[in-house]
């Protein structure tokens, strides 16, 4: 996807999440909602925790490209026929912050703030003398959480990774929330033969495990991002899409309905204007609640191979290649550390944080 | 009843056709047999001659739901949509694509060790639910309830990928207390099956555990509850006649899920302890792009998850004597 293209979705989103959240600081329900959660430390402490997560994520997937530069003269090179600026493969914001951090290439593992390298190899010291030892880093004491197997910082690597998760975390949900909003809506507020037929199509696609419909949908489109979030996301609309049909259907006794329909307010401006808004707070619920299972989603799925692919930076893939890494001597335990913290570190606030936004919006499923 | 339960299987049977139509569409319709043999042969191989011969070896050759060449039944069924679809409903799983081996005989051999380790993990679990569940929310607020909460959110937060890892690293390779992975048929199984059996458990017990105590709140606050333990009845008396008895409808509910979960999540365990299950077989054949034993799993995963939820709403009946159909 070009830069220009993936700059202006996430303009269009940060725009909608404003949009959003004006729409419902003008509400008295929300108003409560958020006082509540704020009033709760934990969920304020992981609040934070998420935003700082997002911002991650939100400065690694705008970028742009810079025209490429004569490395001795510094002009602007053009292509050679046509006289065109070249410009580069482009970089993201996130990318050009970390550039010092990516410079500081190794050639092999090396373990965090390690001043020698893993490997323990016969050098010629001073005066053609031969021992055996590790020879020392290219940038001793400068790696955090270490290196990998070609080198490169793992705790870029983990940064570099948060952007999967989160996209994954969110984008899944997204893609599952129009199918669902629609069918489920419709089904609860037409009911008969429609009600008949949705609640027919939603059983039947929740009766596929979702690893095997992953699996199955995986194995026709091949890896990647999208695909899997695609795939995740057509898997998982049911179960949002049967707790809409269920607040519809209480909501269509209701009196406010019932006055709406006889002043004679057309169906499609009832659903939104009096339907929607009502069943929103279900919505919200189940993308809170359903992001942390998400992002653990992937590492699973990315193991399995219907995940993600290599060339994608994820928790996923660094916890998969950790198996191997365990099995040597010494044994090199800082990536599957490193990708275990920052996942954890995403999903356990994203976890604590949902349950106060579900108490909050539904007193009824207040778990104390 | 008889009559309740000969309807609700009647009721799986379009579910069950829903399924095997949608399976259908992915696997044929979306991905059609050409494209199968494309990606099977691989770019180079891919003539029209090798294409046909490649489709005519495993029967894809057949027209998808109506074959005009074919008189009388054999119009529907000389069909890829009923040879190969519709089939699964008689356990005809039909022949893998890579070796042609035949898929049913090779999953009844792996049904045995999957089954084996789904049952003690699905036991324990309930078991450590009930248990943890009840104990957390007969002492509500109380110092331990809130740890265990707590403890219960980091458990649902930690990837069960980790719990295996580190798992295997600490039982099996640092402790040496059961082998990494691997099995044998017979008693001899159970060696390796009890890590994999108590990783399974710990990573359900998060969200197990959380889930059954709301299940027991919502009996415990009760007026009932209050008057059995008014009446001066022994606190295990009132805890498993009064609350565990009222809370065994929303439990059930959750079984069919939880069983589907079992047969999903053992795909993991079973790939990482190497067990000869349905798990193994089933990543092995993702892996290796196997359409016809993917397509046969997808449809034994949607058949376990309705005979389930059959089965759970028969002891609804069973448990709660005001349930009528």
């Amino acid at each position: 996807m070009s830069w220009t293209c993936q700059n202006l979705i996430v303009l269009a989103l940060l725009m909608l999440g404003v949009w959003l959240f004006t729409a419902m600081r003008r509400r008295e329900y929300w108003r409560l909602a958020g006082r509540e959660i704020l009033a709760r430390k934990s969920a304020v402490v992981s609040g934070v925790i998420l935003a700082a997560y997002l911002v991650i994520a939100l400065l690694d997937s705008v970028g742009w490209r810079n025209a490429e530069r004569d490395s001795t003269t510094g002009e602007l090179r053009r292509h050679p026929a046509t006289g065109e600026v070249i410009y580069d493969r482009g970089a993201s914001v996130l990318d050009r912050l970390l550039r010092p951090l990516a410079k500081r290439q190794e050639l092999y593992y090396s373990a965090p703030l390690a001043k020698a390298a893993y490997i323990y190899e016969t050098q010629e010291g001073e005066g053609g003398a031969i021992h055996r030892g590790h020879p020392a880093l290219q940038h001793p004491r400068s790696h955090l959480l270490g290196t990998d197997r070609i080198g490169n910082d793992v705790l870029l690597l983990s940064l570099k990774s948060v952007r999967t998760g989160i996209i994954i975390g969110l984008l899944t949900t997204l893609i599952a929330i129009p199918f669902a909003l629609l069918m489920g809506i419709l089904a609860g507020y037409f009911g008969g033969w429609l009600d008949d037929v949705i609640q027919y199509v939603y059983t039947v696609v929740s009766s596929i495990p979702t690893v095997l419909f992953v699996a199955a949908f995986i194995v026709i489109f091949g890896v990647g991002l999208p695909q899997l979030c695609v795939a995740m996301g057509l898997a998982s609309w049911t179960s949002l899409c049967r707790l809409l049909r269920a607040g519809t259907l209480r909501l269509r006794e209701s009196e406010f309905v019932s006055a709406a329909v006889a002043l004679g307010t057309p169906s499609w401006r009832i659903l939104l204007k009096h339907i929607l808004p009502n069943v929103l707070h279900v919505v919200i619920i189940t993308t809170v609640l359903r992001f942390s299972s998400e992002v653990l989603a992937e590492a699973l799925l990315t193991y399995l191979g219907i995940g993600v692919g290599a060339e994608t930076m994820s928790w996923g893939v660094m916890i998969n290649d950790a198996r191997s890494e365990l099995t040597r001597d010494p044994v090199i335990w800082w990536k599957l550390t490193a990708a275990f913290v920052f996942m954890l570190g995403l999903v356990l606030p994203a976890n604590l944080f949902g349950d106060a936004v579900r108490d909050a919006l539904d007193p009824r499923l207040r778990t104390q | 009843m008889l009559n309740y339960i000969f309807k609700r299987i009647l009721y799986m049977v379009p579910i069950l056709l829903g399924v095997n139509l949608l399976v259908f569409a992915m696997f044929f319709v979306v991905n059609s047999p050409d494209d199968m043999a494309r990606q099977f042969l691989g770019e180079r191989n891919s003539t029209p001659e090798q294409i046909e011969r490649w489709k005519a070896s495993r029967g894809y050759d057949l027209p998808l739901f109506l074959n005009g060449n074919a008189s009388g039944f054999s119009k529907v069924t000389q069909t890829i949509f009923f040879q190969k679809s519709m089939a699964m409903f008689w356990g005809g799983f039909g022949n893998t694509d890579h070796t042609g081996q035949p898929i049913g005989r090779e999953l009844r051999s792996r049904v045995g060790p999957s089954f084996a380790l789904a049952l003690p993990i699905f036991l324990g679990t309930l078991l450590a639910n009930v248990v943890l569940g009840m104990l957390q929310a007969n002492h509500l607020g109380s110092r331990g309830d809130r740890a265990g909460q707590f403890i219960c959110v980091v458990l649902m937060s930690i990837s069960t990928l980790i719990l295996i890892i580190f798992g295997q690293y600490v039982a099996a390779v640092q402790l040496r207390l059961c082998p990494v992975s691997g099995f044998e048929p017979g008693w001899g199984m159970v060696r390796f099956l009890v890590l994999p059996a108590i990783v399974g458990i710990v990573a359900g017990l998060g969200a197990g555990t959380r889930l059954y105590r709301t299940f027991f709140l919502e009996q415990i606050s009760q007026d009932f509850v209050r008057t059995a333990r008014a009446k001066g009845l022994p606190e295990n008396q009132v805890l498993f006649k009064h609350v565990l008895k009222n809370a065994l409808v929303p439990i059930l509910t959750n079984i069919p899920l939880y069983l589907l979960m079992l047969f999903t999540g053992n795909l993991l365990l079973e790939k990482f302890f190497n067990l000869p299950g349905l798990g193994g077989y089933t990543i092995d054949a993702i892996a290796a792009q196997d359409f016809a034993i993917v397509r046969a799993m997808v449809f034994l995963g949607a058949v376990i998850y309705v005979v389930g939820l059959l089965l759970a709403d028969i002891a609804y009946c069973i448990v709660d004597p005001r349930i009528k159909f």
